[in-house]
């Protein structure tokens, strides 16, 4: 079977997202995603789905949650042992699934609550984020048959092969509840089953469900090489999550000057901006050209800070948003969010214009 | 009126000029046969110098025509309308008094004297059009409207 | 005592179809290697010796009388000797001298542009029409930081000195004296009109071209001609000559005969004098000695241009390459094995240095293994023959390109590749004045402007046809090519994958 990255394979992959958000943090069950991204059923084509969900381990906030595949236990007593060596582990076990009839072959599915061991943090002079960063690339990387899939604080990413809304039963996420949730449905223009290569794709407390085939992938994959990444997946959700990463964790930008790196406008646009705006795209599209992404993408990126939807420039897929209340929504189609509420304002989210939905409480 | 004026920094005497312009005025306006045929046609342009200096010469279509004024038979006329000065075959006698009068030496004689007609003002003239250079040029004079 | 029979035979043989020659004597009039005569009846004539195949007869030629083929005469069959091979020992035997040849490498060697495909999009992801989407090839080329440094929303970074072109595409070094007053002139006004770069190559700017000065790179190489603080100052780049491809490791020698007062003038050296250009620059003996001399460049100009170094695509580029990186320049310029010359000692013209694709993969990877890719522009040279050269180039990991022989071609250039003799009938190679008027820049730069034209609408269909609309989404981007009939070590090396993958 091939997977995502092996041997330098790339799987394109066509697809449907969704997210809903409530601004003042309040939290709520995963019931309506799943009924959101179920209305698209048709946009995926069950060989993946999958779930994040923010603000859903309150007890264990300032633990690193590891959602981990093994394929044996081989592959776990590996792992564990390396975790064990490296964190202090609050709390480990299965994470608790459901049978569904249409999804099988599932692998062991462990979760663990951990902090970095001082010691070795301190040794390696790396913060606490970068440390565990490169402890899970290093697992993800080197232990065959182990899987982190999810690693930040207070949330967690549940994905699976299967059609997205089987996976939210599989994963019993109406009983999670989190201020935050978004979800994908995929469909691949390849049929390998791995249920790591479902989305959504995640570093930290960063996850992304994206729509699209970005035709910059390999400008983009090398651009961030540079800076110490290692795209294993070689996945469209992994580079770009990555380049998030560099320019807000890394480089300090805000949310919305790093979308106006990915999807930055056009040069012609930039010229009939005031002097102003016009130096602050022009240095941008200077200093991060390889961090430019092209051709069709819609995303929602989430963080514990809250949403960012981002269509490609030329807005070559599909992204609508709502409101109602305190509560945003983002999804590919207008149908899958008004399945779920009665929106006070709908609209087209324009090409390359990000829109930044932020928590009460979070960082900024 | 617009005049066939020649650069002489840009003419790098090839004398291709001439060799369209002949054509042009033949039986046959093909450049291989214009210079086998018979009765032989010529050149109504000329290249005057060498590889270091040249430029062509051709009729200025003057507003005062000297040629015209000289014309024993009134075969050398200028229009009126279109202010091109043109030799009338039917009355011209072939004296050369005309060749004589024109001070830039461009009117040549065989059997009659012949001319630049601007190729019958029937756009770009033919020595201006294969130019390798661009040293000949179709235009408006300066002082002119 | 000389030996008086001539051994070496005439290469090429002039073709008059008398059926058509009407013996007006263009031929003879334009041919500055007296390969056509008139006789006293009027009648012309050929001389196949004299002839180098430059074709400045055949174009002009009203009757269409004359074509030019191979000399009929072979020495006897043999795949080691051959004619060439031959003939050039006779040459040497005559003169005792070095052979010199114009142009590039005609050696047939493998040409990688030729065996890379490209990428085009097919469902999954949409191609894009140029013609109705925006389509993006402006580059940008300089030293750019790491990241940007922001505080309340605004930018705090100051980025050094960045020259926005138009199209990833400039002309290359070809110095005044090299070529004639018109050809420079016509490419410094065809890279005004469409918004990029000429060079200056190592001899000088000609006073007239200041107005042309914010479109132009000024070299500074090992002979140092013309290089003074104006023209440091009027330049938008300052480019630093180590190396040139078509002669690595050679320095330059303009014979006294092609330096008339023009030239002497523009390079500051005496009129008839021979120009030579040392092989190193005896300022630059080491990696830090470089940066010196670009950090000088860099003081004399306040820090307002970028500063390139130039080198030859030779065995080690990317560990050279690096080392400039290293030493501060803003842009690198790699010229690879292909990259033409107004003079080459033929033996190193044709055995030294490597093709530019796999020099500039080499250095590409190379910058990126060591994190310093987007810190520097690359710009590559060395035969570049068409669009689609430009954006394998691109896709290889290059900025920009510079092209030079395709750019004479637009000016009328055949590749006879004898540009050495000063006699080029085109107006392009030469200084005899006769000559140089044949070349009207007026006319010719429209021509240079055209192929940049169509080229850069070439690259728009392209990238839109990869689903790409920005150029730099292109750079680097490997994933766009495949390989066909390569090596593993080759598609290693070029860092592609085989057609079919």
């Amino acid at each position: 079977m091939l997977r995502e990255g092996e041997n330098g394979y790339r799987i394109p992959a066509g697809c449907a997202i969704s997210a809903i958000i409530n601004k003042r943090g309040e939290r709520f069950s995963g019931e309506g995603i799943i009924a959101s991204i179920k209305v698209m059923h048709e946009r995926s084509n069950g060989l993946g789905g999958g779930f994040a969900a923010y603000g859903i381990y309150p007890e264990y906030k300032e633990h690193y949650a590891f959602h981990v595949f093994y394929e044996g236990d081989e592959a776990r007593s590996r792992t564990e042992e390396f975790i064990n060596q490296n964190y202090e582990v609050e709390s480990c076990g299965k994470i608790p699934t459901r049978k569904v009839r249409s999804i099988s072959g599932a692998p062991q599915i462990w979760r663990y609550f951990v902090r970095p061991k001082q010691y070795r943090m301190a040794a390696m002079e790396f913060t606490e984020d970068e440390y565990t960063a490169r402890t899970v690339t290093h697992i993800n990387s080197n232990f065959a048959g182990a899987y982190v899939f999810s690693s930040g604080k207070n949330m967690g990413a549940f994905k699976a092969v299967g059609y997205p809304e089987d996976v939210g039963e599989f994963y019993m996420l109406d009983e999670y509840k989190g201020f935050s949730w978004t979800a994908h449905g995929r469909f691949p223009t390849n049929t390998p089953g791995w249920w790591g290569g479902a989305h959504p794709f995640t570093l930290l407390d960063w996850s992304i469900v994206h729509n699209g085939e970005i035709s910059s992938y390999d400008a983009n994959r090398r651009y961030v090489e540079m800076f110490g990444y290692k795209c294993s997946l070689m996945t469209d959700t992994e580079v770009i999550t990555y380049l998030f990463d560099l320019l807000v964790r890394k480089h300090n930008l805000p949310m919305e000057t790093a979308a106006h790196v990915l999807a930055a406008p056009t040069w012609d646009v930039i010229e009939s901006m005031d002097k102003d705006m016009r130096d602050y795209f022009t240095t941008l599209r200077t200093v991060y050209s390889g961090a430019l992404v092209n051709g069709p993408f819609s995303i929602i990126l989430g963080s514990s800070d809250g949403l960012l939807a981002l269509n490609d420039r030329l807005k070559l897929r599909s992204l609508m948003g709502a409101t109602a209340g305190d509560m945003v929504y983002f999804a590919s189609e207008e149908a899958a969010i008004r399945e779920i509420c009665e929106p006070e304002r709908v609209w087209s989210i324009g090409g390359g214009e990000p829109v930044i939905v932020k928590v009460e409480g979070g960082m900024e | 009126m617009k005049r066939v004026y020649a650069n002489e920094k840009l003419c790098i005497n090839c004398r291709v000029c001439e060799v369209y312009c002949r054509a042009a005025h033949s039986k046959s306006a093909d450049v291989v046969r214009a210079y086998k045929e018979e009765p032989e046609s010529c050149s109504r342009i000329h290249v005057e110098g060498d590889n270091n200096a040249s430029i062509a010469v051709s009729c200025r279509h003057c507003e005062n025509p000297a040629c015209v004024e000289a014309c024993i038979t009134g075969a050398m006329q200028k229009d009126p309308k279109t202010g091109l000065v043109i030799n009338d075959p039917a009355r011209c006698v072939g004296c050369m008094t005309c060749a004589l009068a024109c001070p830039y030496g461009c009117i040549k004689i065989g059997h009659i004297a012949q001319k630049c007609d601007l190729c019958g003002l029937s756009g770009e003239p033919e020595c201006v059009r294969h130019c390798p250079n661009n040293a000949l040029i179709y235009a408006q004079g300066g002082s002119e409207k | 005592m000389e030996y008086n029979l001539e051994l070496v035979m005439p290469r090429y043989k002039i073709v008059r179809d008398k059926e058509r020659c009407i013996n007006c004597g263009a031929c003879a009039r334009q041919c500055a290697n007296e390969a056509h005569v008139i006789y006293d009846d009027g009648t012309v004539h050929s001389i196949d010796e004299n002839c180098v195949n430059c074709q400045r007869c055949v174009c002009l030629c009203p009757a269409h009388a004359l074509h030019i083929t191979k000399y009929p005469l072979e020495f006897c069959e043999n795949a080691n000797w051959t004619s060439e091979a031959i003939q050039e020992v006779y040459t040497q035997a005559k003169t005792g001298g070095v052979l010199l040849s114009g142009m590039g490498n005609p050696k047939p060697y493998p040409i990688y542009w030729d065996k890379m495909l490209l990428n085009a999009s097919q469902v999954t992801n949409p191609s894009i029409d140029p013609l109705r989407e925006p389509m993006e090839t402006v580059t940008i080329l300089g030293r750019k930081p790491d990241c940007v440094k922001m505080k309340n929303g605004a930018i705090t970074s100051k980025l050094p000195p960045q020259i926005k072109l138009s199209m990833p595409i400039m002309f290359s070094a070809m110095s005044f004296g090299s070529i004639s007053l018109n050809a420079q002139k016509s490419l410094a006004m065809a890279a005004k009109k469409m918004g990029t770069l000429f060079n200056t190559g190592e001899g000088g700017l000609h006073r007239d071209f200041y107005p042309y000065a914010d479109c132009a790179v000024v070299q500074v190489a090992s002979g140092r001609f013309g290089v003074h603080k104006q023209y440091l100052e009027a330049a938008r780049m300052i480019e630093i000559k180590i190396g040139q491809g078509a002669k690595p490791g050679i320095g330059g020698h303009l014979p006294g005969g092609k330096v008339n007062e023009e030239v002497s003038a523009t390079r500051m050296i005496p009129a008839g004098a021979d120009a030579i250009s040392p092989a190193p620059h005896h300022d630059i003996y080491s990696i830090e000695d470089l940066r010196q001399l670009i950090y000088s460049l860099k003081e004399v100009t306040e820090y307002k241009k970028p500063v390139a170094v130039k080198i030859a695509a030779v065995h080690n580029s990317a560990a050279i390459a690096s080392g400039i990186a290293r030493a501060g320049a803003d842009v690198i310029v790699m010229d690879g094995y292909r990259g033409g010359t107004g003079a080459a000692p033929t033996r190193i013209r044709d055995n030294v240095g490597i093709p530019i694709e796999l020099a500039l993969a080499a250095v590409d990877s190379r910058l990126r293994e060591e994190g310093i890719r987007h810190n520097v522009s690359l710009v590559v040279a060395g035969s570049i023959r068409n669009s689609a050269d430009i954006v394998k180039a691109i896709a290889l990991g290059a900025d920009a390109v510079y092209i030079a022989s395709s750019a004479l071609m637009a000016l009328g250039c055949h590749m006879c590749r004898t540009c050495n003799t000063g006699k080029c009938n085109w107006g392009i190679a030469t200084q005899r004045p006769d000559l140089v008027k044949r070349l009207n820049p007026e006319v010719m730069h429209l021509r240079a402007a055209n192929l940049l034209n169509a080229w850069n609408h070439e690259i728009k269909e392209i990238l839109g046809g990869m689903g790409i609309n920005a150029i730099e989404s292109l750079r680097g981007n490997r994933l766009m090519l495949r390989g066909i009939g390569l090596t593993q070590k080759e598609l290693d090396i070029l860092g592609i994958k085989h057609a079919g993958e």
